[in-house]
């Protein structure tokens, strides 16, 4: 009995910090429609911050108090700083560029970090008040933890207080329901988003600061915040405080209990109660319908008809692929294969986002298990190389299909969030059965036949790539896709002419899951291994960069967007060690400069 | 049988009877037009016919069969089209793509993976596009066009379904007084050519006077007349709760 009231009130405790955090990312959005991906990236520099000053402080509870305030005001000052120099530029972007944008900005932060703080995990030595237990029978439970218990609803209250009995608090209530009406009534929004962005910031630096007494400052926090915080502010409805709190409360909950029953699937089960959440209740448990989806991705464009030179200029570009291997070494041959498969990956990508207008943030996942599916075939099965790579594909389309059935009718950034959740969920699936995959360690070894060589693996990989990539080009100019386009561009009028719009649709995110796997598959034989980052963020960003810097709007976009991405890849950020720091702000530019991207900026270059 | 029949509608949101009770008829070839002060509940009447609402009680029937709580998709293989009250088009095609799209809606081919677009049903695209005096049109960008354009692009789209009933939200708001009269004109001669029955709800009763057979007048969720145009103007209960306010 005391062993539960320990447990739950360990819950509450880590609940309260992840309110702090999600209470931030839900008032940012609700006021400026910015799912702000670097919101972990602020948690984690209020940890380090926090650090800096509570290590210059005496130890005692009133230090350590205005420590936590000082770091809220640093970070909400930093916060306001990025607001007013970058997230001001991309209010008017589709939903899909900003969270990238703001993921290019997590990428940077990261990097900085590491530069001035140095990559070692930095804790802070205990002050002895933040040692104290009191007694629950036969448990000892920190006080420090019975402090955060009541920050989380204090702060609740802090900020509903805020809200309701301040001018600045009506403002930010009232920008939530209606943006236009604000500004209509003459307020400077300019000035309402910026500190509504600082106010956010600075709680989700303050929750990095608290973390210090019982954790530590260290780079992997962005992303286990921000995911968390995600989840969190989904299921409560985005821009709802009252959900972010109870969000924070079953999560904080879930993950103590999770630990304790199910310590196998407790990064599953996070993940499935959003999902769960989600097919109940499409806009979380308070949150206001979505934006429609297709809007969320881009402005879309008239598409006029294709274009006779570029088939010239990709049969060409064919004919050098497949003469490559007489002219080049082994390395070259690498990368080439490398491209041919991020040709098919982005491809795939690109029939969801173009055509069906579905935003995902979690195409990985397919080409993850595209990958495991190949790779447990072999090791497990000795299956050989065609069925193993016939496996990835086939295991990749059906569970894509299972997929698509729970979220086809979802909507805008919901559907992103959750496409995202599955991925984590393929990701934590691979990495914690490690009887079967390895785990972290990946598996190794998978080459092709010894019989195939580097070359004939090149070839096979060319020629599967090739044809996969120009079946879902076909399928773009025909009924299928003008049909997927159709429900893209106007819902009512697709269903109004008789379209099956939910069996289009799961028929769209089918294909492309199965496309996805074949790249996968292909990929794990190339590189000899698997590892569980193949379902991991990373490459889901890596699919979105190359989709978006060749162009959504453009059929020929994801083929110009693989190959740009691949070589820039290779050449640009293998010299650098500042890898994240050099594609976050490539990103920037891209969403910034070159929303279209190539393929898009050509077409409006070439139609001048 | 008649073409379209309404039995006792009923439709309530928290306590208010939007459509209380509505019940009517509507033969093919016949145009129909449902009228009504504002807040009198035809644009909820009209959603529960075109499918979009579920009605809390009463039946609608289209040739006999019952499609209350069908969904859109079924209406449109019963031959049901609509137009809606601001124009909806694909923006991404081209005026005759967006024909050729609903003719292959309509023609069950739109689960080929294969075969391009382009040249399926071309010709009758362009004829439909005839229909409603667009071929000039037929290869700009559908974004681009005027809203006269839009909705006229609208009934070639709902032509391509061959509808025996076409439903029209508003078939010409925000339009000018030239470019309305052409409009209720093309209406009244697609009506005629292909024996479409037509209801349609409208606000300016100029075009209401100009076409229709029948009108329906709606007050407070529930008819309270029905008749020839020359009938209603002579009804004094509509000039009371209705016609008044223009006059």
């Amino acid at each position: 009995m005391d062993f539960l009231l320990a447990q739950i009130l360990t819950g509450l405790a880590s609940a309260s910090s992840l309110f702090l955090v999600a209470a931030g990312l839900t008032i940012i959005f609700g006021v400026t429609r910015v799912v702000n991906f670097a919101h972990g990236s602020l948690c984690m520099l209020g940890a380090y911050i926090g650090w800096t000053v509570l290590s210059h402080t005496s130890r005692d509870p009133a230090a350590f108090v205005g420590g936590v305030v000082a770091t809220f005001a640093i970070v909400g000052a930093i916060g306001a700083l990025l607001e007013a120099t970058l997230l001001r530029r991309i209010y008017h972007a589709p939903e899909l560029l900003q969270l990238l944008a703001t993921f290019g900005v997590m990428l940077m932060i990261q990097d900085m970090t590491l530069w001035i703080w140095g990559a070692g995990d930095l804790t802070l030595p205990r002050a002895p008040w933040l040692r104290g237990f009191i007694r629950l029978g036969e448990e000892r439970f920190p006080v420090y933890d019975l402090v955060l218990i009541f920050l989380g609803p204090g702060v609740l209250g802090a900020l509903w207080l805020l809200l309701h009995r301040t001018r600045f608090g009506t403002l930010i209530r009232a920008a939530t329901e209606n943006r236009d009406m604000v500004a209509a009534l003459g307020i400077d929004q300019r000035r309402l988003f910026t500190a509504v962005f600082a106010l956010g910031a600075g709680l989700a630096g303050m929750a990095g600061a608290l973390l210090l007494p019982s954790g530590s400052a260290n780079l992997h926090i962005d992303l286990a915040v921000v995911v968390d915080a995600f989840v969190v502010v989904v299921i409560g409805g985005m821009g709802s405080l009252p959900g972010a709190f109870i969000g924070s409360m079953m999560i904080g909950l879930l993950q103590v209990f999770g630990v304790l029953l199910l310590p196998k699937i407790t990064l599953v089960l996070v993940f499935l109660v959003m999902a769960i959440v989600l097919a109940i209740r499409p806009n979380g448990l308070f949150g206001q319908p979505a934006a429609a989806t297709a809007q969320a991705i881009a402005r879309w464009d008239f598409v006029g008809p294709a274009s006779s030179l570029l088939g010239w200029i990709g049969a060409a570009a064919l004919i050098v692929a497949t003469a490559a291997p007489l002219f080049t070494g082994a390395h070259v041959l690498g990368i080439m294969t490398e491209a041919a498969i991020a040709v098919l990956f982005a491809s795939s990508l690109h029939l969801l986002m173009g055509p069906a207008g579905i935003a995902s943030f979690g195409h990985a996942a397919w080409f993850g298990i595209g990958a495991y599916a190949s790779a447990l075939a072999t090791r497990w099965l000795a299956a050989p190389l065609p069925f193993a790579l016939l496996l990835a594909p086939i295991m990749a389309g059906v569970l894509a299909a299972l997929f698509g059935v729970a979220v086809v009718r979802l909507s805008g950034v919901y559907l992103a969030m959750l496409t995202l959740a599955f991925a984590q969920i393929v990701w934590a699936v691979v990495f914690q059965w490690n009887t079967m995959t390895g785990g972290d360690n990946g598996l190794l070894g998978l080459w092709p036949p010894e019989a195939l060589g580097l070359r004939g693996y090149y070839w096979l990989t060319l020629t599967l790539c090739t044809a996969a990539s120009v079946l879902l080009r076909r399928m773009q100019r025909a009924p299928f896709g003008y049909a997927l386009r159709a429900g893209r561009d106007s819902m009512p009028r697709a269903e109004a002419i008789g379209l099956p719009m939910v069996h289009l649709r799961l028929a769209a995110v089918t294909i492309a899951g199965a496309a996805a796997g074949l790249a996968g598959g292909l990929y794990g034989f190339a590189k000899g291994s698997v590892f569980p980052g193949y379902a991991g963020i990373d490459r889901s960003v890596d699919a979105l960069l190359m989709v978006l810097l060749g162009g959504v709007q453009t059929i020929s976009g994801p083929i110009v967007g693989a190959l740009a991405y691949t070589m820039l890849y290779d050449g640009l950020l293998r010299l650098t060690t500042a890898w994240r720091f050099v594609l976050g702000a490539a990103i920037l530019v891209l969403v910034v400069g070159f929303p279209r991207g190539i393929a898009g900026a050509a077409r409006v270059w070439h139609g001048r | 049988m008649s073409l379209l029949r309404v039995e006792s509608l009923q439709k309530s949101f928290g306590g208010i009877h939007a459509v209380a009770g509505v019940s009517f008829a509507l033969a093919a070839g016949e145009i129909v037009a449902l009228i009504g002060p504002n807040g009198a509940g035809k644009s909820t009447c009209f959603n529960l016919l075109n499918g979009q609402l579920r009605p809390d009680g009463g039946r609608i029937l289209v040739n006999g069969s019952d499609v209350t709580d069908e969904p859109v998709r079924a209406l449109c293989q019963l031959g049901v089209s609509r137009g809606f009250q601001v124009a909806a088009t694909f923006t991404s095609m081209s005026v005759r793509e967006n024909v050729q799209i609903a003719l292959l809606s309509r023609a069950g081919e739109i689960w080929r993976f294969g075969v391009s677009v382009v040249e399926r049903f071309k010709a009758d695209a362009i004829a439909l596009l005839d229909r409603v005096g667009m071929t000039a049109l037929a290869e700009r960008a559908c974004g681009t066009l005027a809203y006269g354009d839009l909705k006229r692009l609208e009934l070639a789209v709902a032509l391509a379904g061959a509808p025996k009933l076409l439903l029209l939200d508003e078939p010409s708001a925000g339009m000018a007084v030239a470019e309305r009269a052409a409009m209720m004109a093309l209406i009244r001669r697609l009506a005629d050519e292909h024996t479409i029955g037509v209801l349609f709800t409208e606000h300016n009763m100029d075009a209401v006077f100009s076409i229709a057979d029948r009108i329906l007048v709606m007050d407070h969720g529930a008819l309270i007349a029905a008749g020839t145009p020359g009938e209603i103007r002579a009804n004094r209960h509509v000039q009371a709760v209705y016609l008044g306010d223009d006059a």
